[in-house]
């Protein structure tokens, strides 16, 4: 009998607040959270709108020791999982160390740190970097130090798959959980805000510069120009089944099925990537899940905005699910978190099935050509059981993640 | 908070050895039960195999090139040439002479790729024509890309970032000068996406970067893969081109490299009672790993078995290590046992031998912790000795080697060993290769967060 994966914590640090009950707060009343930049004077970069974590205290959950030592990126990592083990009840003191461990996504590491590094280093003739740059700006430096601070001593991870990264950590989470482990904490959170870091992004010319936060990131909309880039995401504790009952932990769902295929092609303007391949995620993920279409309550796309992607996206879906499946999605609100906006999609789609609403997609009032699916508009009651989250990482990756309520037979 | 602990003072210490001595005792309790993983995992997996071998190291830029720097000990390491480092405290690298058209890359290629995507790509085109496999169209859907780098695209992300900040001066950068893949560079996904755009593979793509254990990290996670069915082939390895300012100054900072520059081609001495901390490196390696019946079926030439991985975090420092190896003998216990491997066959350990002083204790204890008496009796060696230490990619270049030495039945020797450490009395196989008769290879990779991680390679048992 193969371990099951289940899903007993939610941990969201994210532009639409901290915690998951904010996170649920702000996607069911639907403003914007996207805003212009704080963190630096944006004015002279053609993009001006980002979604930032509000009101985020990081002595709240970081010590001032360990504060110096990390990126914001690693703060929030701290925060969501502090959030998620919180939320799941678990005891880890109890627990053998070994049989717990970490698996996040990371899609470019410790941004504003790493810039105010180099800075260090190059500003004047005899510069270098500080002792903490070795640890801090690397893509493991959050999961290290996760580890260390809850002592979670097993089989550890960090993906890099840009945004299809954040569902591969749950996929990861369960092939560990298969293979002993009790609990991984999984998902990711990102930090894209530093001037050089969004110099960088610019160049894949697939941000929007609007400047209206209601209008800036329209996914599946005919006026879709780009995302705009969101900081934060989730982190979930995904633990084996019999050890989640055996504790009478507090069940939000299953993780399913999952399914990662790659377009064989670079992005480039003007193609929206391999349909046969997203597609191809979608149903191997499906029936790994041993799940039909048909029974999908909710979709969750990628939704990048980016006109050419959007078409290809919907197509892929419609050729799966056919043209009835209800979808939503709450980027256009929230920002693109890369692979931390893939995680916060899962903890929204257990979130939809805890209190059966299907969330909106708000401001969708009218769909791009091609883009045609059946949209959440409104906040929706209904009995939500099964939802398909979906990711697509630039350069060509795809990956789709099925999760389930809780049925004990399976 | 109840459930925050960080280990670097002593009453934390005391704290995780209750918990590693309580974990003991329920491990005895359980006893043999625990066969495979962490738990009683019973699912019979897949068996995959190595079928093809690509390399790019210092001192040679190929996989034979590779092999004969490393059997006749030679070392490439040397004083940095790639940019003026006469500020750094550490002035000596492994730098490869890696020529990317010779590497066949295309002019495309080399135009988007970054110096560890360029290793990358030429690793993965030497181990394919190694493995004679043809990517056709089923193949492709069921091919995948997993490759591990510590630091990715860190050498093009410095280069820009001066250009665009006015040489630092300037916080608010000027995003009009930069290039047009400096996305690619802030992304290491970009490593495993571009092997996948050459070949057109459509399987499950992926960039592990565990640090310093990422190679043996991401030959892992491909092996899960194949095991489980979810590829039937992975081209799986690591590379990483740190040799930049950036990141010599980060290892300046907490003097992990070497201070001797007087002499780089001794300047690498894991083990020996000299040594000063590790000397940077560059490069990468890719392997074929394929599901057995797949291998068989088409007649491949077989290097070895993957029998083995695990990887255990030691929660007690970013960049420390506790002299007891507890964790890194875990992963090695774990790794024998999922092959059913005793400790006692074990032929070869090639070691992570980073030639740090805390390293090199570390991981002597963990191996005697692992092996008990036959860690004496058992040939290591650390390759870092020669190609010097290539932070992510060198755990695959070392399973690279971990195939070979099981192919050649050949152990690469310990370079510039001459005094030894009364801490480090294990046989280093000091300076010469040895003919030596190997089945099963063990390696082991130790890196910051605190990652340890282990893997054995096994001549190819009987197929069922």
């Amino acid at each position: 009998m193969t371990a099951r994966a289940v899903i007993t914590g939610l941990g969201v640090v994210a532009p639409s607040g901290v915690g998951a009950d904010a996170h649920w707060k702000s996607i069911m009343d639907g403003a914007s959270r996207l805003g212009r930049i704080s963190r630096f004077d944006p004015s002279s970069y053609p993009v001006t709108l980002a979604g930032e974590v509000p009101d985020f205290d990081p002595d709240e959950f970081v010590n001032p020791r360990l504060k110096v030592a990390t990126d914001r990126w690693t703060w929030h990592g701290f925060a969501a999982a502090q959030e998620a083990l919180s939320d799941s009840a678990v005891d880890l003191s109890t627990m053998d160390p070994y049989e717990t461990a970490v698996a996040l996504a990371s899609s470019s590491g410790g941004n504003e740190f790493g810039q105010g590094e180099l800075q260090s280093l190059w500003s004047e003739p005899d510069g270098a970097v500080s002792v903490y740059q070795s640890i801090a700006w690397f893509y493991a430096a959050s999961v290290g130090q996760i580890s260390i601070l809850h002592q979670l001593k097993g089989q550890c991870s960090v993906l890099v798959a840009e945004s299809a990264g954040g569902l591969d950590s749950f996929a990861q989470a369960a092939r560990t959980i298969r293979r002993g482990t009790k609990v991984v904490l999984a998902g990711g959170t990102e930090g894209p805000l530093s001037p050089y870091a969004l110099t960088c992004q610019l160049s894949t010319r697939r941000l929007s510069t609007g400047t209206d936060p209601a209008t800036a990131y329209r996914p599946f909309a005919p006026g879709a120009a780009g995302y705009v880039v969101g900081e934060g995401g989730a982190v979930l504790l995904v633990e084996d089944l019999d050890h989640a009952r055996e504790r009478g932990a507090d069940i939000y769902g299953e993780v399913l099925g999952w399914s990662a295929t790659h377009d064989g092609r670079a992005t480039r303007p003007g193609d929206g990537g391999d349909q046969a391949q997203v597609a191809r995620a979608l149903r191997v993920a499906l029936e790994r899940a041993d799940r039909a279409a048909s029974d999908v309550d909710v979709v969750f796309p990628d939704a990048v905005g980016v006109p050419e992607c959007d078409r290809v996206e919907a197509a892929a879906i419609r050729e799966v699910f056919g043209d009835q499946v209800p979808v939503t999605t709450q980027k256009g609100q929230l920002g693109r978190l890369y692979q931390g906006g893939a995680a916060l999609d899962v903890a929204t789609a257990l979130q939809a099935m805890r209190y059966d609403v299907l969330p909106a997609t708000h401001g969708l009032t009218e769909v791009a050509p091609g883009c045609e699916l059946n949209f959440v508009t409104e906040p929706t009651a209904r009995r939500t059981s099964l939802a398909v989250v979906n990711a697509r990482g630039y350069d060509g990756y795809n990956t789709a993640l099925v999760v389930g309520r809780y049925e004990e037979a399976s | 908070m109840s459930g925050h602990r960080s280990g670097s003072d002593g009453a934390d210490a005391a704290w995780t050895d209750e918990r590693a001595q309580a974990r003991q005792r329920r491990a005895r309790e359980e006893g043999r039960r625990r066969l495979s993983g962490v738990a009683g995992a019973t699912i019979k997996h897949r068996r995959v195999v190595v079928t093809g071998v690509g390399v790019v190291a210092p001192g040679g830029v190929t996989r034979e090139g590779f092999w004969s720097t490393l059997t006749a000990g030679k070392t490439a390491t040397r004083k940095i040439s790639f940019f003026d480092a006469t500020k750094f405290r550490s002035r000596v690298a492994a730098e490869a002479d890696f020529d990317p058209v010779a590497a066949g890359l295309s002019a495309q290629e080399i135009r988007r790729a970054d110096r560890y995507v360029q290793f990358g790509l030429a690793c993965a085109g030497e181990a394919l024509a190694d493995s004679g496999l043809e990517l056709d169209e089923k193949t492709l859907d069921n091919t995948g890309v997993v490759m591990g780098s510590a630091v990715g695209g860190t050498m093009a992300l410095e280069d820009e970032y001066v250009a665009v900040s006015n040489t630092g001066r300037d916080w608010l950068v000027d995003h009009t000068y930069a290039g047009p893949f400096l996305y690619q560079a802030l992304v290491p996904s970009s490593l495993a996406a571009d092997i996948a755009h050459r070949y057109g593979t459509h399987g499950p793509t992926q960039v592990v970067s565990t640090g310093c254990t990422s190679g043996i990290d991401a030959i892992g996670y491909a092996w899960h893969l194949v095991q489980d069915g979810e590829a039937d082939v992975i081209i799986a390895g690591a590379s990483d081109s740190p040799i930049s300012p950036v990141t010599v100054s980060s290892f300046d900072a907490i003097k992990a490299t070497t201070p001797e520059n007087d002499d780089p081609e001794h300047a690498s001495r894991p083990f020996d009672a000299t040594r000063k901390g590790f000397v940077m490196g560059e490069g990468g390696a890719v392997l074929i790993l394929e599901e057995l019946g797949h291998a068989l079926a088409r007649g491949a030439k077989i290097y070895c078995e993957v029998t083995g991985y695990a990887s255990r975090s030691n929660g007690f420092h970013m960049t420390g290590l506790r002299p007891d190896g507890l964790e890194m003998a875990e992963a090695i216990r774990v790794s024998l046992d999922q092959g059913r491997t005793n400790p006692t066959d074990v032929d070869y350990i090639c070691a992570h031998g980073s030639g740090t002083k805390q390293n090199d204790r570390h991981e002597t204890a963990a191996f005697k912790k692992a092996l008990g008496d036959h860690a004496y009796r058992t040939p290591v060696s650390s390759i870092k000795s020669m190609i010097g230490h290539s932070l992510g990619a060198i755990g695959a270049i070392e399973m690279a080697a971990c195939a070979l030495t099981i192919d050649r039945n050949t152990v690469a020797p310990t370079a510039n060993w001459a005094q030894r450490d009364p801490e480090c009395d294990l046989d280093y196989t000091p300076n010469t290769a040895r003919e030596h008769k190997v089945d099963v290879a063990l390696s082991v990779g130790s890196g910051f967060g605190g990652f340890q991680s282990a893997m054995v390679f096994s001549r190819l048992k009987e197929a069922s």
